[in-house]
């Protein structure tokens, strides 16, 4: 299953929930605004982190580069993906369960 | 642009309904409960799953009259009535589920004894996998 | 593989709509095909032909509709959602229709993946 989150965890509880009902192994991607979570040094990036060493985390690099965020910033183990790498995660995976 | 026209026939998926946000500040509430209502007439398994503040949704003693808004808890009573008939109609293959996650219920205060109608609680284990073995999902 | 599409928010105010084309578009080019995307919520302004942003700024509803004409994607709007809010046949935009809700769950059912962009 991928699942998809497009909030800022600053924001709303997107992520949080999408942690807590992700069974392990999943891929989740970051998309939109849910991109700040990928960023390292922040009060959310130890739960991320950890998060990236059960599943398969991914960012959109586009959404990314619209914000400002340089890959340098990202934790550790987060991939980043282009919209054709999105398309990927879909069809390789057996569903999208959208953290909206 | 033309009608695309999709082979249905003998289709049978399990679609989940993932229902998170508040009643009557935003509009998702009663629209998800149009597109659950409409996959009956398909005869789809359907999980209605809610988490977060989804569980709000059907708390019971929604009274919108002050709001002049449409008071949508009736509308669960018809989902659950589409439920129980499916489940006694032996020659009928849909397996509805009306899920609350545990947790979210707790952390609003809630008990099954709040809801307007008859849950299933599942801890955030079961309710993983109740998602990861959804073949589409929808949010709201 | 085919893709159906779920877009839940109008154009400009939520991202949505934006993440929906440029999904939709590299699925295409990969090879995938999207024969529906269906519009439902705030989804529905997405078809509004009056919608005129500035010349310096995508237009989200001519994007959609251009996608319709080139690949053949059908692009169906929810007649419950758009009635509500005033998106009907007068101002529809080309390359969109009207249809119901079943419209959705037969997309859920005849794809391999249904893809959600909203709010």
């Amino acid at each position: 299953m991928l699942h998809t989150v497009n909030k800022s965890p600053f924001e709303r509880n997107s992520l949080e929930s999408c942690l807590r009902l992700a069974k392990k192994g999943s891929a989740i991607l970051l998309l939109e605004d849910g991109v700040y979570a990928a960023m390292g040094g922040t009060t959310v990036s130890d739960k991320v982190a950890s998060a990236a060493k059960d599943n398969s985390v991914y960012v959109l690099g586009p959404d990314m580069k619209a914000r400002g965020l340089a890959e340098g910033q990202l934790i550790d183990g987060i991939k980043v993906v282009d919209y054709a790498g999105f398309v990927d995660l879909v069809a390789d995976n057996d569903g999208v369960t959208p953290w909206l | 642009m033309a009608e695309y026209d999709f082979d249905t026939e003998g289709v049978k998926k399990t679609i989940t309904f993932l229902n998170r946000k508040a009643p009557y500040g935003t509009i998702y509430a009663l629209e998800v409960l149009e597109s659950v209502l409409i996959s009956a007439a398909f005869e789809q398994h359907a999980n209605i799953v809610f988490v977060d503040d989804g569980v709000f949704q059907i708390k019971k003693g929604h009274d919108t009259a002050d709001l002049e808004m449409k008071n949508f808890l009736p509308t669960y009573g018809i989902i659950e009535m589409e439920k129980e008939d499916a489940d006694e109609d032996e020659d009928m293959d849909m397996n509805w589920r009306i899920i609350v996650e545990k947790e979210s219920m707790e952390a609003r205060g809630l008990t099954p004894d709040d809801f307007k109608v008859e849950v299933e609680v599942l801890s955030s284990a079961e309710l993983a996998d109740v998602l990861a073995t959804s073949d589409a999902v929808i949010g709201g | 593989m085919k893709f159906g599409i779920l877009v839940n928010e109008g154009p400009f105010t939520h991202q949505a709509s934006d993440s929906a084309y440029q999904f939709v578009k590299a699925a295409l080019e990969k090879g995938h095909e999207v024969p529906r995307v269906f519009f439902y919520y705030d989804g529905v302004y997405n078809a509004n032909k009056l919608s005129a942003p500035q010349a310096d700024d995508r237009n989200v509803v001519k994007r959609w509709s251009d996608l319709a004409k080139e690949k053949d994607v059908d692009l169906v709007v929810c007649v419950a959602a758009g009635l509500r809010r005033g998106i009907v046949e007068d101002n529809l935009m080309d390359g969109f229709r009207i249809s119901g809700l079943g419209q959705l769950t037969e997309a859920a059912m005849g794809t391999d993946r249904l893809v959600m962009f909203g709010d």
